[in-house]
This record gives structure tokens, sequence and C-alpha cells, in this order.
């Protein structure tokens, strides 16, 4: 029954994809059932970048369900909540009026609040699904105001009327529809400072489905991100853009900085998530301030760079989920200090896992490196815009950038050294399986995907390129390069990532020739690591992933507010010796102090002043009752 | 900064030539043959203490100053045993340290050699005989030479090293 | 086609055989500054020699991320040498990327050998990785904004570009914004390759270890070419900082006498360079490492204010 449900999802997120990459290709298509809901009824329009975003979530969710199939303790329950929830992903991208939008929004959330409360007995998973519904309903709410905020100015609900009223619109209305809007799809993207409930969320819910909601649905913020900057209002003043990259900015580096000290093997992937968000929001950020100042090559460049890692994102970071979702499956925790040495129990999931970590890392030749680098070459492009300001702004997001990839390559060696290498420190991890079939090939073929898309940029950045230039309403450019380079802006920089993994395989042989050529020993001898000669070597003294992050909890101490717990227990005939020491070095999380604490303490505050109202006295009821019906005959 | 590279500019090289010939016992024929030739100009030693009294430990240190310097030969000191070709054990071995000296052997790659220092590596010295101590490093390891001394100086352990790999004195 | 073939085997040669000497140079004038005779410059080579009929000890602990490792960092600094203008103004590979293509192959070679140094499973291993990500993290942007702070003056990306147009129009060359480039670029030289004040490459304290402490495991040929790839780190450095910023002597690859000029230009930059290096390392002490990101912070400033300097000049 399991296999039959989630062959069937798979085969509709295949179905999808192919009608999204008939979207992307240019082809257009409508669907109107006015009479199925009420204020403008159910409405489905392709375009290109709707379809790009159909052909995401259908490449996504074919792998996801393929891996529901075989995974044991997720894929029994929820399978209907999962259906829903893939379903209404893909009505997302298509929606072409206020209410298909947000029907389709409201179901996806449902659904994937229903299945991150998969695990109904655990306190964590009420928790955070209560934390998910209140933070995506707030999201809603806004998204409510701005849309009818629009529609009441534009006069109908339907996007292409406010794609045609854009210029006409008053400023005033325009940028508070902008910040509406905006903060409704950025709380669902997970922008700093709304990103609360991504990592409660997000490891709550089953591999599969923090795989699709990380990999997909967090996009579809981004996606609406895309409309609201570029599409519904027309160009904007410049402060959205920069805005944008500010978030863009603070988010990647953020993100990564709280991914650092986790040790929650699928929280530290969803605190990624966040800092790809900001990367994704470098390039939308750059490309709506190039477009203010009538660049529109680099509009289309930056909005590439954005498309591409929207796309890399979810390949690699579906790929990571499933891998973690394999090993906590296999070990029964989600605690990397309790995981090690899977490598060797678990070989093709560390090899996936490996992939995943080299592409999220952004190391050439792979996918990651492809799209950071073109962001790269986004914002390094400032120099053609005069305001001093901008580039500023533009430096900010250039340096957070390569901080932040630095800053990712450290987390996944953290994440796939203590995870894979090295000694099991439970005997949960010595007793580790390899995943099911079906999870396996699951997990190759998204690691296929992460390297096609790192070898081939010359095939997607054409298509991106296209339909990119749809949005911006631009004509499309010839594509510099040939099949093997990628150039970029003209003369400007060029990339040829196959050339770079030809380069790479062929040196690889240089070690080879050399030793062959001078006569090199060939004799191996396995022995035990170097322990200074201890006589016990026990998995004990392997570095944990507490002591691995120090050194960055020590730099940026300003920003975690490590505090350290040291409890030692002395044996009881003399305090020289010590039984047991356990020490923990947990850091704060400064939007948690400073701005949800506050936020909620001045909401209750004002709920319990509010209350005074509630008596219980009928007759108070009835004075306002009263009053309240005179206020009316009065008004109107 | 720059006073102390005007100091160390001034007074120039302060390195000794080392001595005529080197004392040092041989006890295996390994040492004549291609431990040697291989040897020659590269040597990397990795020092073991086991349970000395540091006064080898003292004399080894001076050789890495600018009297002795034992680098202008080609050797130096490494810090794992993996990166060794040559144990310069020092010290009676104690039964403390007599596992952590086989192990270190053991981690230590062919082609390799031992050499003991002082009395005390060739036969436990003043410590001899007793209750804590095994004996001398060859109790414990292979010994490929000694070189004798309590401790020996910096220059007869240089002159015995380079004995040891053949090299020709300079 | 053959003439870029025979240029990129110009630069394989020159960085794989030239960067044991640079190391060995090294190690010979820091020895004579302290007044010691000291090794000789071609010490390295007789290490690599005795080190390759060394047999290899592997532990039971490690998985293939441990044996591929010394492979792959040896790959990445191979093809950095074929973006790397080294002789001419056109390297081989310069079509394939740029400034970011480099810092991110250089972060391949690091992401692998930091694995392997978890890998064994020894607490020094695992303290070295997390050291080295963390400085090399910290020394990214700098890089980036520094390279990019050129770019911005000579009005292209490429390295090979960047290095002509500057050759070409001197003036472009000598302002104080490219002097700030130039010590922030030097300050993270010194931190990528793990030369003191960062790293101290021949401590034998592992507590004061960085980069050392995550090869501690390898022997034999394995750490033969751990070892020649981080002189070849080095070496690509150091020529990326004196071409980037002293170009003159390197044009296009019209011929041998070209490229045998560019060589020899190179010759005496990295002598001046390698005798700045050895004296700096005989005069400074190792930096306490929580100090590391201070000067790491301190170089970023630089590159930031030699940036700023451009955008204010415009």
């Amino acid at each position: 029954m399991n296999r039959l449900v989630y062959g069937v999802i798979a085969a509709m997120g295949i179905a999808a994809a192919g009608l999204g990459g008939y979207g992307m290709a240019g082809g257009a298509g409508t669907l109107r059932l006015a009479w199925l809901v009420p204020l403008g009824g159910l409405e489905l329009t392709l375009d290109p970048l709707g379809g790009l975003f159909l052909g995401l979530i259908g490449l996504a969710a074919a792998p996801a369900s393929v891996y529901g199939m075989g995974d044991p303790d997720g894929g029994g329950r929820g399978r209907l909540a999962y259906a829903v929830f893939v379903a209404s992903m893909c009505l997302v991208p298509l929606a072409a009026n206020t209410m298909t939008f947000l029907i389709a929004w409201e179901l996806m959330s449902l659904a994937s609040y229903a299945l991150v409360l998969h695990d109904r007995e655990s306190e964590e998973s009420v928790r955070a699904g209560w934390i998910y519904a209140v933070m995506t309903h707030a999201g809603l709410a806004c998204l409510l105001a701005g849309m009818l905020l629009l529609g009441a100015e534009v006069g109908s609900q339907r996007f292409a009327d406010w794609r045609a009223a854009a210029p006409a619109l008053a400023p005033a209305t325009r940028d508070l529809a902008f910040v509406l809007l905006a903060l409704g799809f950025a709380g669902k993207a997970g922008v700093i400072p709304l990103h609360v409930w991504l990592p409660l969320a997000h490891p709550a819910a089953p591999s599969h489905v923090s795989a699709l909601m990380s990999g997909v649905m967090i996009k579809l913020g981004i996606y609406g991100l895309l409309r609201v900057s570029l599409d519904w209002l027309g160009v904007g003043p410049p402060w959205w853009g920069a805005t944008l990259l500010v978030a863009g900015a603070v988010s990647s580096v953020i993100g990564v900085l709280y991914a650092l000290v986790e040790h929650d093997l699928k929280r530290l992937l969803a605190f990624h998530s966040i800092e790809n968000i900001g990367i994704i929001l470098l390039g939308i950020g750059s490309a709506a301030l190039y477009r203010v100042a009538g660049l529109d090559a680099l509009a289309r460049l930056g909005l590439i760079a954005a498309l591409y890692h929207t796309v890399n994102h979810a390949a690699f970071k579906a790929l990571l989920f499933l891998g973690a979702g394999a090993v906590v499956h296999a070990t029964g925790t989600r605690n990397m200090e309790a995981m090690g040495g899977l490598i060797k129990r678990m070989p093709w999931t560390a090899g996936c896992f490996l992939v995943g970590s080299a592409a999220i890392a952004a190391l050439p030749p792979l996918n990651g490196f492809v799209s950071e680098w073109l962001t790269f070459l986004a914002l390094f492009q400032n120099t053609r815009l005069d305001a001093v300001g901008q580039n500023l702004v533009f430096t900010l997001g250039i340096a957070s950038l390569a901080l932040t990839g630095g800053l990712a390559m450290a987390c996944f060696v953290k994440a796939f050294g203590i995870t894979f290498l090295a000694l099991p420190r439970s005997d949960a991890a010595a007793g580790a399986h390899e995943a099911s079939p079906p999870m396996r090939l699951a997990m190759l073929t998204l690691a296929a995907a992460c390297v096609a898309l790192g070898l081939g940029p010359t095939l997607v950045v054409p298509v991106f390129g296209s339909v990119a230039a749809a949005i911006l309403k631009t004509p499309p450019s010839a594509t510099g390069g040939d099949w093997l380079t990628l150039r970029v802006a003209g003369e400007f920089a060029s990339l040829s990532t196959a050339a770079i993994a030809v380069a790479l395989a062929a040196s690889l042989l240089v070690p080879f020739a050399a030793f062959w050529i001078l006569g090199a020993a060939r004799r191996t001898r396995a022995y035990e690591t170097w322990g200074c000669g201890r006589i016990v070597q026990t998995a004990r003294m392997e570095y944990t992933a507490t002591a691995f992050a120090n050194p960055f909890k020590r730099v940026f101490d300003f920003f975690y507010r490590p505090s350290k717990r040291l409890d030692i227990e002395f044996h009881p005939e003399s305090r020289f010796f010590v039984e047991r020491i356990e020490y923990e070095n947990p850091t704060r999380s400064i939007f948690d102090d400073w701005l949800y604490r506050p936020a909620l303490e001045l909401l209750q505050a004002a709920a319990r002043a509010v209350g005074a109202l509630q008596s219980g006295s009928a007759n108070q009821y009835l004075a306002y009752i009263l009053v309240a019906l005179l206020l009316m005959l009065v008004l109107a | 900064m720059f006073r102390q590279l005007r100091t160390a500019l001034r007074t120039g090289i302060a390195t000794e030539p080392v001595a005529a010939a080197g004392e040092i016992e041989r006890v295996g024929a390994r040492l004549a043959s291609e431990v040697a030739r291989l040897f020659g100009r590269s040597l990397a030693i990795r020092q073991v203490d086991a349970g000395s009294c540091n006064g080898c430990e003292l004399e080894i240190t001076g050789l890495t100053g600018p009297h002795y310097d034992l680098e202008r030969f080609g050797l130096r000191f490494v810090a794992s045993p993996r990166h060794a070709d040559c144990l310069l054990v020092t010290g009676p071995v104690t039964r403390n340290m007599a596992e952590a000296l086989r192990r270190t052997w053991q981690a230590t790659p062919d082609p390799k050699f031992v050499v003991a220092v002082g009395d005390c590596g060739r036969d436990g010295g003043l410590f001899r005989g007793s209750y804590a101590v095994v004996g001398g490093v060859a109790d414990v390891v292979p010994v490929d030479a000694v070189i004798p001394g309590c401790p020996p100086s910096p220059a007869a352990l240089l002159a015995g090293l380079l004995e040891a790999i053949g090299r020709p004195r300079r | 086609m053959i003439a870029s073939l025979a240029v990129a085997l110009v630069h394989i040669a020159v960085v794989g055989a030239g960067a044991p000497l640079l190391i060995g140079a090294l190690g010979t004038l820091k020895a004579r500054l302290v007044g010691r005779r000291g090794p000789s410059p071609w010490q390295p080579y007789a290490d690599f020699r005795k080190l390759l009929a060394k047999e290899v000890v592997v532990s039971t602990t490690t998985s293939w991320v441990f044996r591929a490792t010394p492979y792959l960092l040896v790959a990445t600094s191979l093809v950095t040498a074929l973006i790397v203008p080294v002789a001419t103004v056109r390297p081989p590979l310069a079509f394939a990327g740029n400034i970011i293509l480099l810092v991110y192959l250089f972060m391949l070679g690091t992401f692998f050998l930091a694995l392997a140094g978890l890998d064994a499973g020894s607490a020094f291993g695992g303290m070295g990785s997390s050291r080295e990500v963390a400085v090399a993290a910290l020394a990214e942007p700098t890089v980036i904004v520094a390279v990019f702070a050129l770019a911005l003056r000579a009005d292209t990306i490429d390295l090979g570009r960047i290095v002509e147009r500057f050759g070409s129009e001197p003036h472009l060359a000598l302002n104080p914004a490219h002097l700030l480039a130039f010590a922030a670029f030097f300050i993270v030289m010194l931190a990528e390759t793990g030369r003191l004040p960062v790293d101290n490459p021949a401590t034998h304290l592992e507590l004061t270890m960085i980069h050392e402490a995550m090869v501690l495991e390898y022997s034999g040929r394995y750490l033969a070419l751990v070892e020649w790839a981080s002189a070849m780190k080095l070496f690509l450095f150091m020529t990326l900082l004196a071409n980037l910023f002293v170009p003159w002597g390197l044009t296009e690859p019209t011929g041998p006498v070209a490229v045998l000029g560019g060589l020899l230009a190179l010759a005496g930059k990295l002598s001046v360079l390698t005798l700045a290096v050895a004296v700096l390392e005989t005069a400074v002490a190792k930096l306490r490492l929580f100090r590391v990101p201070e000067l790491l912070a301190g170089s970023f400033a630089l590159a930031f204010l030699s940036l700023m300097a451009v955008f204010l000049v415009r």
C-alpha cells in the first residue's frame, strides 16, 4: 500500500516536472474554474517562472517519494497529508489569482503542519508544530493583507491585472504592499529574523518530508519574493533591492553561524537552509537593484544566479536530508555526538552524503560552486552602479558571501567527519546498517543531479536566462560561451567546470606516474592510530562535535553568548579522584532573547489587559452589545 | 624585532665543525646495509623518553641549537613516529614505558632503526636491576646502535648519529 | 593548442619542481638568520626521495577518505597551478575560472585534509582539522575582497589580464589602495599556508599545531604527497602575491624567450618574498590561537579599506 501511494506521488512529481519544463520552454496555458471557489474562482496559469518552480517541485518530489517507499518509520503514517502537501505545492506556482494562491498556500501549510506533528508523543514535536503554525499563519495574515490591499487598489484579484496596473499604482500603496507581501513570503522562506520555526519544524518531520520542506517549500517563499519584487509591482525603488540584499547577507552569515554549533544533524541542515536562502536573496536583491538602474543584462545575471542556486539547493539539501534520515533511522538518534564510523557500515549513504556536503560547501566542480560563482559575479559587477551607498551594500554582500562559503565548508567538515568517520561513539552507531534500496536509489539520483548540474552549467544557464528574461521583460540575449565554457557579461569572466573536472582527474594520475618513475615503495601496513603509546584507544579519545565548533564559539562569542556548564562528580572517598565529568557549552539565540521573548511578553501583557473585558457578567455583555449597536448605527 | 635581527646578523654563523670520529657501538649488521644508504642525506628522528632522568634529553636539545646544528646534515626531529626513520631512545626502559615504547616502534614505518642513548639505554645504567626497570632498550625493541655516555655530549651524539647513517664528516 | 599545452607543462614543472626548493630556501634563510648553518636548500628533495622508499602505515580506524586525500591535495594544487599566472599572462586554464575558482579549489583541498584529520580518530587530528577550517574560513573574505579591489582597478577579473593591465599601465598599480591590498594579501598568505605568526611549521608540540596536526598520521609516500601539496600551495600563494602586485616581467606566451623571461622575473620576485617571509618568521613569535582571528579581521579591514579607496577615487 505504501509503495503504491508513494509510487503514484512520484509519478505525479515527474508529470509535474514535465509540465514545468514545458512552461519554461515558453509554453503557456490557462485553466479556469470560476465556480469552484468564491471570490474569483480557481485560476491556474503556466508561465516560465511558474514552470521552473513547478519543475523543481516535481523533480524533488520524485526522489523524496521513492525514499518514502523505503523508509519504514517515516513512511507509514501521514500518507494523505504528504499527498496533499505535494499537490498543493504544485498548485502554488500555477495560481493566477488571490484565492487560488492563498488556498493552495494554506493547504500546503496545514499539510506540512500535520506532517511535522508526525511524532505526536514527543513534546519537542508538539512545540515545533505549534511555533510553525503560529509563524506560518502570521505570514498568511501579512499575505492576506497585502493581496487584499493590492486587489482593492487595482480593482481585480488576478495577478495578470496587477502586472498591468503596476506602473499606475501610488508609491505609498506599492511600498506598503511590498512590505506586507515580502514579510509574509520571507517568513515562509526562513529569512532572519523570521526563521525561528525552521530549525524546529524541519527536524521534527520525517526525513523525506524535511527534504521537501527544506528543498522546495521554502523555495515557494522565494517564488513569492521574486513575484513581489520583480513581477507584480513593476520596477520599485532601490530600497527594495537593498533590503533584500542586506537581508540575504545577514541570513547567510547568521544561518551558517547557528549551524556550526548544532549537534542535532537535521537541525544543522535546517540552519543551512536559512544560509542558502540568504545566498539566493543576494542574487534577487542584486537583480532588483540592477533593474532599477536600467542594467538589464546584469539584472538577468543576478536572477540567473538566484534561480540556479534555488535549483541547486533543492538538489543538495534534499540529498542531505535523505542521507540524514538514513543515518537517523540506522542509529536511532539525531545527535551527532553519538555517531561515528558510519562510513564503513553505510558506504553508499556516506558516499552520497559526501557528494551533498561537497556540493553545499560550494566545492568545484559541483553545482553549489557554480551558483555561488554566478552570485559572486553578479555582486562584483556593482561597479557599474554609480551610487556609493549601493556599492557599499554590494560589498557587504560580497564579504558575507565569502565568509559564509568558508564557514559552510567548516560546518560540513564537522557534519560529515563526526557522523561518518573514525570510530563509532555509541553502540547504536556500531550496529548501524545500510539504507534500504529505495532510499539508496533516491539518494543516488539526487547525487547524480548535483554532479550533472555542476558539470553542465552551459546547458542550464541558457534555460534560466530565458526564464529570467521573461520575468524582467527584456529580450533574452544570446548567452556567451560554448558547450565547454560559460561566459558571463561579455568578456568579464568565464567558467568551465567540465575543464576543471577533467584537469582534476588527470592530475590525480600525476602522483601515480611520479611513484612509478621514481620507484616508490608500495608496501602498506595496518596498525592502530598513533595515540602517544597509550594502551587503551577508544572512541572516547576522538574529537567531539562540541570541541570542533569551539574555535568558532570563541571567535563569535558576542553573537553566540555561550555559557559553560561543568558538572563534576567526585569519588566519595577523596576529591582527588573524579568519577564523572559532564561539560556542556550551550549557545543562546539572540533572536529568542531580544526579539521573540519581548514580543511574546508584550502580547501576553496586552492580552491580560484586554482580558479585563471578559468579566463573565451577562449584564456587562448586554451593555457591550448595546454600545456596539449604537456605534454602528451612528457610523453607518 | 629589529634589535634581535641586528644581533643575529652581527653574531654570524655560530656552528662548530663536528668531531672527527664518533663513538658508537653497533649492535646489528643492519646499519651497514640499506638503512645507511637510504638515510644518508635525510633522517627523521623521533626521540622517545622511556623513563630517563632527562639528562640525555638536555644534551639532545643542544643538537638543535646553533653550535651543534644537526639540520645541516639533513637530520631533523619530528613529532610523530609515523614520520620517523630513527627512534632515539633515552632512559632505562621503565616498566610503565615498556608497552608505550613497543607501540611507538610498531607505529614507525619500515625501514627504521633504533639508537639507544646513554648508559641507561645500553643496559639500564645507574638504574640497572631496579624493580621499576625492564633493562636496556634492547630488552624491549630491537636496537641497532648505542651511543654510550652518562650523558653523552651533544658532539658525541651528533658524531654517533652521523656514524650510524654513514655520513662523511665535514 | 600545442603552445598552451607546452605552457601548461611549464607551469606544472615549475610549480611542482620549484615548490620544494622554495621551502628549502626558506629553511636555510631562517637558519642563517639565527646563526645556524642550517640545512641545504635542496634538503626537501632528499626528504621526498627518502619518504618514497618508506612503507605506509595506515590506521585501522581510517577509511578511503584518508587514503584518497593526498592524491586529491596534489590534484587541486596542480590544477590551481594552471590557473595562476606563473610565467605568462595567459595561464592555460584561465578560461576555466578566476580568483573565486582558485579560492574554492584550495578549499577543496582543505576540506579533504580536514576530513582526513578527523578520520584517524585521534584527538590531535580533530584539533588540527577544527583549527585549520576556522582559519581558512576567516581568511577567505580577505582574499576575495583584496583581489576584487585589484580587479576593480584593472577592470577585469581574469588573473592574467589583471597582471597584463597593471604591467602595461604602471600608474594604476602605484597607489595606496594597492599597498593596503598587498598587506592584506600578505597576512592571508601567512595564514592559509600555515607560516608564523599563525602556525609554526616546525613545532613538535601538538597543542600548538594547526596544519601539522592533521598530517600526524601520514607516512611514507602519502606524507610525501601531502608535504609536496603544501609546498605547492605556498609557492602558488607567493606567485600570486608577486605577480599580481608586481606585474612587470610577464608577457604573452609568444615563445620560449617570453616564458623564460617570465620565469626569471618570477624567480627574482620569489627570492625577495622568501627573504621577507624568513625575516618575519624569525622575528615574530607565534600568536595564541585565539588571537589569530583578530589578525585576520585586521587583514580584512585592510582589504576593505583598499576596496573603499578604489570606490571613492572613481
